[in-house]
């Protein structure tokens, strides 16, 4: 079995990945994408204590974040629809009214 | 009192609080219904208020023969106050009734007189309104002296005593409107009302005294606790009676509070010889009387009294002598004759100074009124040539400055004014001494005291007697003898009935007056010695001797004295000064006595300048000090200073210090600098409100970085 700092590390990676992702693109979907990236980052590293623990726990929250993150991706994708009407484009350079 | 009338017979003693209410009854019927009612009438209604008070007074006396040791009538409780219970109560024994008797008997026919003095007196001053008046205010004097001599309390005779100097006040002033530069009866008023503030000053501080030591101001108490008293605090008794002196000699004109009485003579003539001779001037002497008991333990005050009261007698004599004025020789006469009165009480001879005061109230208020209707003879006899044409030429300009008072005018009265030269001789004998009229026996009783107890207020008072013969001799050759030395003198007339009747009157008590004291009777001395021997602890074998004191060498003395003295009078005023008269007008003396005593005549006539002294002495530096306080310490001090400049510029500078500084400054500033820095900070913070969700979602992470990283490594 491997050992569990493996997974720690997989999920910090994965979870990097999807912060650089949110910050440095442009593209609302690609953000989005970023999002769900730090989302199962951070269910890899439940699962994987779950595991190590041999305890239930840490899935039934894996299982609460999915549902989160299924409801998530539908309002973020409405949102995106909404903008895209107005904007003609999904840019979120473009969408900066709440400048001071 | 009931039981007192059936062992003692009947007595009257109840009535006693009527002598101050039928005054007072008389002047508020004046007051009120006056304005409605003739001259007449009014007069009738105060002749009659101080006629009922004098009737009152009568039945006091009746009363007293049957029940000889009097009695204190309470009338109400007057003043309650801690321990301090005073009550409004007439004493009446057989000093205040004589008093009593003087004031209601010489003021009621002194009322009668002044109806008829009044009725031409408003006419000739041109105001006949203030008829009513003068009436007013002599039923209030009247009031107001039976309050002192009724009184049973020191608080209560200091009421009366205010009383008589307000009313002299009002009646010194009564023609307020005209004197020197139509100022000067008023300032006369004021004078005589200051002067007299001074010693009630005395009289107060005196009180004060005596209720811190007795807690009471009873006489019976006092004089009861007096012995003591002077034996625990020996100074407090001394102390009292100085006190008490420097009263007296405000109320009764001696020195040095004399000044105010020859002025006083600016009110009408009634009130001269009522007020300002009588009664009220006496007022002191009865004091003294009445507070024996504390002046016999006090010897040393005693001592000063009787020196005092020489002093004055023989000083105003001396300027009598040469006074031109009718009236302030009579005024310069008073204060003579009360100095003998004070001397008098001041040896302890209480019944000779009584004696004298009563004399004196008779013949002094002849004088007075006799020389009031001298004054309006001539007065008349200058409204006569006023209104004749051919006469007016003899005036020779002195229309206007013609003075009716004034002595040298007069001469050659006693053909044309009859019965007032017989009345005035008669007073001017009886003040002389000439036995055996009432000043005789009066006056030489005080000088027969004088002569065993104080042989130095002996001798002044023998030369003030030599002094008093020879202005009295004067005076009558002056103004009844010889010819008539100016217009309106020669035409001067009588006066009417009702002026003349009540100097006959006073005339007839001139002269019987004496047989109220004759030596070895002596009906007075025993009838006060009932009030005066009670509570007397000591009387000195001197004083026993001299009390019933007739002593021929005594008496030959002073006539001998008096006759010497008319005599140089006939000489230089009967003989000299008609030849004097005759001399051309440049070198012709006014007065032949002036030829003969020169330069001191000159002292005399100017009355020592004691008028002026008291002005260089007392009132230029007195009036230079307020003017000094008024002009630099309040005005420009508290004023100019200290109000301008301290308080409101202080307050001016504090105001603007708190609005400039600290309103504008600090509170404003505060909330105006909330205001900006919130908009400056505000703008400088917006700029980080990029609105790129990246940055949001930098700033998060950098926060979260942030949190974990402290987490971890603390």
């Amino acid at each position: 079995m491997l050992p569990i700092t493996y997974y720690l590390g997989l999920s910090a990676i994965l979870f990097t990945i999807g912060a650089l992702g949110v910050l440095v693109r442009r593209n609302a979907i690609i953000i989005f994408m970023s999002v769900e990236l730090m989302l199962n980052s951070a269910n890899l590293v439940f699962v994987a204590y779950a595991r190590y623990f041999s305890s239930m726990n840490g899935q039934i929250f894996v299982f609460f974040i999915m549902a989160v993150a299924a409801a998530e991706v539908a309002v973020g994708l409405a949102l995106i629809v909404a903008i895209f009407h107005t904007k003609q484009s999904i840019d979120v350079d473009e969408i900066s009214n709440l400048k001071g | 009192m009931l039981f007192n009338q059936v062992v003692n017979g009947p007595n009257f003693f109840g009535l006693v609080p009527w002598i101050v209410f039928f005054p007072l009854i008389g002047l508020l019927v004046n007051i009120i219904a006056g304005g409605k009612l003739s001259e007449k009438v009014i007069g009738i209604i105060a002749c009659s208020a101080s006629g009922l008070a004098l009737v009152v007074a009568v039945l006091q006396l009746i009363s007293l023969a049957s029940n000889p040791a009097g009695m204190v009538v309470n009338l109400a409780d007057w003043i309650n106050v801690g321990e301090l219970h005073i009550h409004w109560a007439f004493q009446v024994d057989t000093l205040s009734v004589t008093m009593m008797l003087v004031v209601s008997g010489v003021g009621t026919l002194i009322h009668i007189y002044a109806m008829g003095y009044m009725h031409e007196d408003v006419r000739f001053n041109g105001d006949p309104g203030r008829f009513r008046r003068f009436f007013v205010f002599m039923n209030l004097f009247i009031a107001a002296m039976m309050v002192l001599v009724s009184s049973n309390n020191y608080l209560m005779l200091f009421v009366g005593w205010e009383g008589v100097g307000l009313c002299s006040y009002l009646l010194i002033g009564f023609w307020y409107e005209k004197g020197k530069d139509g100022i000067g009866n008023s300032i006369a008023a004021k004078k005589a009302f200051v002067t007299n503030r001074v010693g009630d000053f005395g009289f107060l501080i005196a009180a004060f005294i005596m209720f811190w030591s007795f807690h009471t101001f009873d006489f019976n108490v006092v004089f009861d606790h007096a012995p003591a008293i002077a034996r625990i605090t020996p100074w407090v008794i001394p102390a009292i009676t100085l006190f008490m002196l420097l009263g007296v000699t405000g109320k009764s004109a001696q020195i040095p509070l004399f000044v105010w009485l020859p002025d006083a003579m600016a009110g009408p003539t009634p009130v001269s010889a009522l007020i300002h001779a009588a009664t009220m001037v006496t007022a002191g002497v009865y004091l003294i009387a009445r507070s024996h008991v504390l002046y016999g333990l006090a010897p040393q005050t005693q001592y000063i009294v009787a020196i005092i009261g020489g002093a004055t007698g023989l000083f105003a004599a001396t300027i009598a002598l040469a006074q031109f004025d009718i009236k302030k020789v009579l005024a310069y006469s008073t204060i003579s004759q009360l100095g003998f009165m004070v001397a008098a009480v001041g040896m302890g001879a209480i019944v000779a100074g009584m004696f004298h005061l009563v004399m004196h109230a008779f013949f002094k208020a002849l004088l007075f009124l006799s020389a009031g209707s001298v004054i309006q003879g001539v007065e008349h006899g200058h409204h006569h040539v006023e209104h004749e044409p051919k006469l007016k030429k003899g005036l020779k300009g002195q229309e206007k400055t013609f003075d009716p008072q004034d002595m040298r005018n007069m001469g050659g009265l006693r053909t044309r004014m009859k019965t007032t030269f017989w009345v005035y001789l008669i007073g001017a004998l009886a003040l002389a001494g000439i036995p055996p009229l009432a000043g005789f026996w009066s006056k030489d009783e005080i000088l027969a005291e004088g002569f065993v107890l104080r042989p130095w207020v002996y001798i002044m008072l023998t030369i003030a007697a030599f002094c008093t013969a020879f202005y009295m001799g004067r005076q009558i050759i002056l103004v009844f003898f010889g010819e008539p030395r100016s217009a309106p003198a020669e035409h001067s007339r009588e006066n009417p009935l009702i002026m003349t009747v009540p100097l006959i009157i006073l005339a007839v008590l001139s002269v019987l007056g004496g047989l109220l004291n004759l030596p070895k009777i002596q009906t007075f001395a025993n009838w006060l010695d009932l009030t005066l021997k009670t509570g007397q602890p000591v009387q000195s074998a001197s004083e026993a001797a001299a009390a019933g004191g007739f002593n021929p060498l005594v008496a030959f003395i002073s006539v001998l004295l008096a006759l010497a003295a008319i005599g140089l009078a006939w000489w230089l005023y009967f003989r000299r000064y008609p030849e004097l008269q005759k001399l051309p007008a440049a070198k012709r003396p006014d007065d032949p006595l002036r030829t003969l005593i020169g330069p001191v005549f000159t002292v005399l006539e100017n009355k020592y300048w004691v008028d002026e002294l008291y002005w260089t002495i007392f009132l230029n530096p007195y009036i230079s000090l307020s003017r000094f306080l008024a002009d630099v310490i309040e005005w420009r001090f508290w004023h100019d200073w200290f109000h301008d400049v301290v308080i409101v510029g202080g307050y001016r500078q504090i105001t603007r210090f708190l609005s400039v500084r600290v309103d504008k400054g600090v509170i404003d500033a505060a909330g105006n600098e909330l205001g900006t820095a919130t908009q400056r900070s505000a703008g400088w913070l917006r700029r980080i409100q990029t609105g790129f969700v990246r940055n949001y979602a930098l700033a998060v992470l950098l926060g979260v970085v942030a949190i974990i990283g402290y987490l971890i490594l603390r």
